[in-house]
């Protein structure tokens, strides 16, 4: 209300602050989240007071040097396994997009039976080979498959049956079309798979086999049944000695839980770098 | 500037040689000039692949070789396999194998979509609780998680129920509470739980958001909308990848071996320690492995065409 | 343009095509000619054919009864006698590299720059030296007005400079016979015309065509035959003149009535 009335030939009445907004109650959630913050905290406190998980144990075995070897001897197996699994696993896969239906059966085949039985029976069951078959090529089976030998041949061949899949997947996630121009041009096969087809399938192949690659760095937890000396082995082997059990599977998980962070964190950059420009595409 | 190999061609005015002026339904008319046969005369012989035929013999004789080694080679004991793959005790194994895999799933997945449903809530608190659950499941290997919990007796020797941080109104003695099997069935299930969540969570998020707009704008109350909207379409998306998970599961009980609780490979390796035969038994584990991954595997393809009704991919 | 006193062979001679695709008789006896230097417009409503019958051209699609030649060879087939012997793929690929072919979607390599793209098949498939082959694409994308954007990936281009780019990549293997399956059908209207202009050039310069469109404006001016299709079957072809202004059938009266 001003004084002067000067221009203005009626007064506007005095502005009102606009109404303030009062978001709703969330009476559910609130409830809720009380509840499990409850039951987090009981957690949390039996945790870290209860004797039996000794984390003065903990502390001392987390990085132990046989630990850490442990540690050293399953990210290798990881990487070799890896390696040597998509190899095979991308053989599998163009040989099950030949044009010959008998490739196309035997690569079906090996994956359909790779995936069907538990990797701890495929890998006992190499460890036994030597009963089939006690010589090869003039060697005692026994001498010539360790149980390091026979980790990376039976955790191979089970993740190349799945490596398979995501090559195959891959390729055929490429477009038609670029393969139909890539013929209509003339281009031959070889060069339409190594040239066009293969470089545009990596995005839909790398963000699954980064997942594989978490699974197979848990997945080589599995020798430690045939006394390879990896990361859980070594944690059983000093737990066997002294009975300290749930320290030492702690050990184990954190640097598990560690390394499959890490490797995860890179994975979700991965995934972000391929989705990139694409609705959402699968 | 030619483009093309052709020189400037000329053209003539009347049209491609062909048709007569006569309404030409039929456009099969004979060009004079070509004495060919008639096009319907011509046999088609199709295309050779030499190499075709080789690969099918080397790959009929490395197979025939292996069959050979698998009648021949006394290692494999076909007898004993005969023996024991109906087995009462085998019967039995595979029976609880089963079992572990049904409660697994069912209380996986019950708790996968509680952790589902936290992390798309709009509370940051609860989506960060599951995000650390999932998290933490998802990245201790299952071997690892089994061998924590059948170890829990010693970790609590008592489990009481009462007021937090108060006195305890009804205690539990663990060492009976937590028996194997019930540890072996929590381990796998809160490990399932962790996968099943990211699967319901992402089945959700694959309903194009348009459908719960629509929902949304037609006045239809939410959870009514998740319920008949929402959660049909995700099953879509969830249901293949569930499937998964089951047969994945299936064969994880294979790991529950290590608690020496009586499932199929338990059992086997029980067999074989006592009588040696170790291949044989081996290969028992291996054919039910394999034959209830494909039964699993043949139910989830008719489920999964059930649910693609009606959709385009 | 002066007639020739003898009908010279035409350069696309399709006799008596079938195709099915399973229980649908898409093609239903095709006979056509496409004479040398000439442009031939195919219009038709969708489910005519006329994709269909463009791709059995250069045998993207297998006829299942008939025959298709071009310089009087036949696609995809060797005759002896009354047998047809199916042709490996190694010699289809090279009869292929005498028949370009512009898709509706261009199908450009993404993950390869303009130039790459061009190059591609003149290096792999014609076995030319790459200095050459780069030479050489230079000189088209400037013919197609695109020179500054050799070295761009295609997703930076629009949709009517990715065509063009398309064209490009066809010509550059110097085919005698250019197919053109609804070239401007999935660009923006305002990107239509840069592409409708470029093949206006190349008609001009005298290459043989055959175009698959709804452009009928195009058909007009450019065509030297109008072909309409439906249901399989060639209706009426002759001049844009009378297809065109004086159908004689009625049922290319009424589509033209509904797209004109």
């Amino acid at each position: 209300m001003s004084a002067t009335l000067a221009t203005t030939p009626a007064t506007a009445p005095p502005a009102e602050p606009p109404p303030r907004v009062v978001p709703t109650r969330r009476a559910g959630q609130w409830t809720a989240a009380g509840l499990v913050l409850v039951l987090l905290a009981l957690g949390l406190v039996s945790v870290v007071r209860n004797e039996a998980f000794q984390w003065d144990v903990v502390a001392a075995y987390f990085t132990s040097a046989s630990v850490l070897r442990g540690l050293g001897l399953t990210l290798w197996l990881t990487a070799l396994v890896m390696v040597l699994g998509f190899a095979l696993g991308t053989l599998l896969a163009v040989l099950r997009l030949s044009a010959n239906p008998v490739l196309r059966a035997v690569s079906w085949g090996y994956v359909w039976f790779f995936r069907s039985t538990p990797i701890l029976v495929q890998l006992l069951f190499w460890f036994n080979i030597g009963a089939l078959y006690p010589q090869i090529l003039g060697v005692n089976t026994v001498n010539l498959l360790g149980p390091v030998a026979v980790a990376v041949l039976g955790l191979t061949l089970h993740e190349a049956a799945y490596a398979a899949e995501v090559v195959r997947g891959g390729i055929l996630s490429v477009d038609r079309g670029q393969i139909e121009a890539a013929e209509s041009l003339g281009l031959g096969r070889r060069r339409r798979l190594s040239r066009i087809v293969l470089p545009q399938a990596m995005r839909a192949i790398v963000p699954p086999a980064g997942n594989m690659l978490i699974g197979t760095l848990k997945g080589t937890s599995i020798v430690s049944v045939i006394a390879v000396q990896d990361l859980l082995y070594s944690t059983q082997l000093v737990y066997h000695r002294t009975y300290e059990v749930i320290p030492l599977l702690l050990v184990a998980t954190l640097w598990y839980v560690a390394v499959t962070s890490v490797l995860g964190i890179g994975q979700h950059y991965v995934e972000r770098h391929y989705a990139r420009g694409t609705a959402g595409a699968r | 500037m030619a483009l093309t190999s052709d020189p400037p061609a000329e053209t003539s005015d009347p049209p491609a040689a062909g048709t007569s002026d006569p309404p030409a339904v039929e456009s099969a008319v004979k060009d004079p000039r070509t004495a060919a046969p008639a096009p319907a005369d011509l046999v088609v012989v199709p295309v050779r692949h030499p190499w075709r035929w080789v690969a099918v013999v080397v790959t009929a004789v490395l197979l025939v070789q292996f069959a050979h080694g698998l009648v021949t080679n006394p290692g494999w004991e076909w007898d004993v396999f005969a023996a024991f793959f109906t087995a009462e005790t085998i019967l039995r194994a595979v029976w609880v194998t089963l079992q572990l895999t049904f409660y697994g799933t069912a209380l996986g997945f019950a708790v996968g979509i509680v952790l589902a449903f936290m992390r798309l809530s709009a509370s940051p608190f609860l989506r960060s609780v599951a995000f650390g659950y999932i998290w933490a499941f998802r990245s201790i290997p299952l071997i690892v998680q089994l061998l924590f919990w059948f170890n829990l007796a010693y970790l609590y020797k008592e489990l009481s129920i009462g007021i937090p941080f108060g006195p305890g109104f009804v205690s539990f003695d663990t060492m009976g509470l937590v028996g194997e099997m019930s540890a072996a069935v929590l381990g796998l299930a809160l490990h399932q739980a962790a996968y099943a969540a990211e699967i319901v969570r992402g089945g959700v998020l694959s309903v194009d958001h348009g459908q719960s707009e629509a929902a949304a704008s037609l006045g239809i109350p939410r959870l009514r909308q998740v319920r008949r909207i929402v959660l049909p379409q995700a099953m879509r998306s969830i249901l293949p990848n569930a499937a998964n998970e089951i047969i994945s599961l299936f064969k994880g009980t294979s790991i529950v071996s290590v608690m020496a609780i009586g499932e199929l490979f338990y059992q086997v390796q029980v067999v074989y320690g006592r009588n040696g035969r170790v291949v044989p038994l081996l290969m028992v584990a291996t054919a039910w492995y394999v034959l209830l991954t494909t039964a699993l595997s043949v139910v989830q393809h008719y489920v999964e065409r059930h649910y693609a009704k009606g959709s385009v991919r | 343009m002066s007639s020739v006193t003898a009908d010279p062979k035409p350069k696309v001679e399709i006799r008596g095509v079938h195709k099915n695709f399973g229980p649908l008789h898409v093609l239903r006896g095709i006979d056509l000619d496409v004479r040398a230097g000439e442009v031939t417009v195919v219009l038709g409503p969708s489910g005519s054919g006329k994709s269909t019958l463009l791709r059995t051209v250069n045998h993207l699609e297998k006829v299942d009864g008939g025959t298709v030649s071009v310089d009087g060879t036949l696609v995809g087939y060797r005759r002896s006698g009354n047998k047809l012997y199916e042709l490996r793929e190694r010699e289809i690929l090279k009869q292929r590299t005498r028949i370009g072919f512009v898709f509706q979607n261009f199908h450009l390599f993404p993950h390869l720059t303009v130039l790459e793209n061009i190059v591609e098949a003149p290096v792999s498939a014609l076995k030319r030296r790459r200095k050459d082959a780069e030479a050489a694409a230079r000189q088209l994308l400037d013919r197609v007005g695109l020179a500054d954007k050799a070295e761009a990936y295609p997703k930076q281009l629009s949709g009517g400079q990715q065509q063009r780019v398309a064209i490009a990549r066809a010509l550059a293997l110097e085919p005698g016979l250019l197919l053109f399956d609804e070239p401007t059908s999935a660009l923006d209207p305002e990107l239509v015309g840069e592409v409708l202009d470029v093949i206006k050039d190349l008609a001009a310069s005298g290459t043989t065509m055959i175009v698959v469109t709804h452009e009928i404006g195009f058909a007009r001016e450019v065509a030297d035959t109008v072909v309409f299709m439906d249901e399989g079957r060639i209706v009426e072809q002759g001049p844009p003149a009378e297809v065109l202004d004086a159908p004689r059938h009625e049922r290319t009266r009424a589509f033209l009535s509904k797209v004109l």
